[in-house]
């Protein structure tokens, strides 16, 4: 395969077609921040956290680093000033849902983010689909989905299914960065199991 | 609405996952909601998760998860309606079906829901029951028009 030449924060990088611009930057170690995204999961563009500020053929444009192809002669800047705000503001909103977070307390420190600019809404979720999207393509059992929309979306668990899958894997806790999704499976199971359960193993 | 009933449904549609919202259409007008039961029927036929389904079901306002009404009310709220006075008629109707927007009453027979323009603003205030459109509403012309359904 072909190598593209790229330059991110004015270093020259080699990427092969079809690398997205966060596995070429991750590649020579710059980091970009990141709350949607994973390496086992397709990528998703959900957070936009890692918006970098890209320049080819005299325009500059922002773009999400974890979906967009490298391009030929393609200039990226990461921490650009525009950059960095537009970083700040949507900590700061997602900050009004999941203030006690700590993945986005410590961003917010780097970026200077104010996690009291917005009047809190508490939903905890910050709708990065981590669990959702690793139950549907790494676990294939689709235990938990979105419903609704807007404001009011918010992930679920289709209670038969968990019942059977979800305690033996438990493997979507660890990717979410508030603690939204582990209080929805303990609902789902409060409402959900008999009050002894029987074969269950007690940790 | 009974499984054999959902499968012919699902079939018309050569089982294709791509005709999902089509059959989840047809089985809301037929049944007026989408039980359970139905969902996990199309979600083994078309081979489509559970949480997809719900995830479309719950999106698109023309699907509903909990049972509706025989007749469904639709009143206008839109600006040309808002004017001529449709707040009235809204009152009008909560007052005589006991009912909120949102909202079906215990014997199944109405389901009332606010709209944002339906089009046909000369005609304002609009009253929809059942795809039949009622226009130049007034309260009390708005219980006359209630009493034809039962
Ligand atoms: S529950 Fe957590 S992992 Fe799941 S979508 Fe919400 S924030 Fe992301
Ligand atoms: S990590 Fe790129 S949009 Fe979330
Ligand atoms: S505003 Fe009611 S029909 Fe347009």
């Amino acid at each position: 395969m072909s190598e593209i030449l790229l330059q991110i924060d004015g270093k020259e990088v080699g990427a092969t077609e079809g690398m997205t611009l966060l596995e070429a930057a991750r590649k020579v170690g710059i980091s970009i921040p990141t709350l949607c995204h994973h390496e086992k999961l397709e990528p998703y563009g959900g957070c936009r956290l890692c918006t970098v500020e890209v320049e080819s053929r005299g325009w500059t444009k922002l773009v999400v680093a974890c979906v967009y192809p490298v391009e030929k002669n393609l200039v990226v800047r990461t921490r650009s000033e525009k950059v960095d705000r537009i970083r700040k503001m949507i900590l700061e909103l997602l900050l009004a849902h999941a203030p006690d977070a700590f993945a986005l307390q410590d961003l917010a420190k780097e970026y200077g983010a104010d996690k009291d600019r917005f009047e809190k809404e508490a939903s905890f979720c910050i709708h990065c689909g981590l669990c959702v999207r690793y139950c549907a393509e790494v676990k294939k059992k689709n235990a938990v989905g979105f419903v609704d929309r807007g404001t009011r979306r918010e992930i679920s668990f289709i209670p038969e299914i968990a019942a059977k899958e979800c305690w033996n894997c438990k493997e979507c806790f660890p990717l979410c960065p508030t603690e939204a999704l582990q209080a929805a499976f303990v609902l789902t199971k409060a409402l959900f199991s008999p009050p002894h359960p029987g074969p269950e193993p007690r940790g | 609405m009974d499984n054999e009933r959902i499968d012919q449904i699902i079939d018309k549609h050569q089982c294709e996952a791509s005709s999902l919202i089509q059959v989840l259409l047809e089985i809301q007008s037929e049944n007026h909601w989408l039980p359970k039961e139905a969902l996990e029927r199309v979600s083994e036929k078309l081979q489509v998760p559970l949480t997809r389904i719900r995830h479309i079901a719950t999106f698109y306002k023309a699907f509903s998860l909990v049972p509706k009404g025989r007749h469904e009310i639709h009143i206008c709220m839109g600006t040309a309606c808002h004017v001529r006075g449709a707040t009235r008629v809204l009152d009008t109707v909560q007052d005589l079906t006991g009912i909120k927007p949102g909202e079906t009453d215990l014997e199944l027979k109405f389901s009332l829901e606010t709209v944002n323009c339906l089009g046909c603003c000369a005609l304002g205030p609009v009253m929809e029951i059942g795809g039949k459109t009622h226009g130049k509403m007034a309260p009390a012309k708005t219980a006359d028009v209630l009493k034809n359904y039962e």
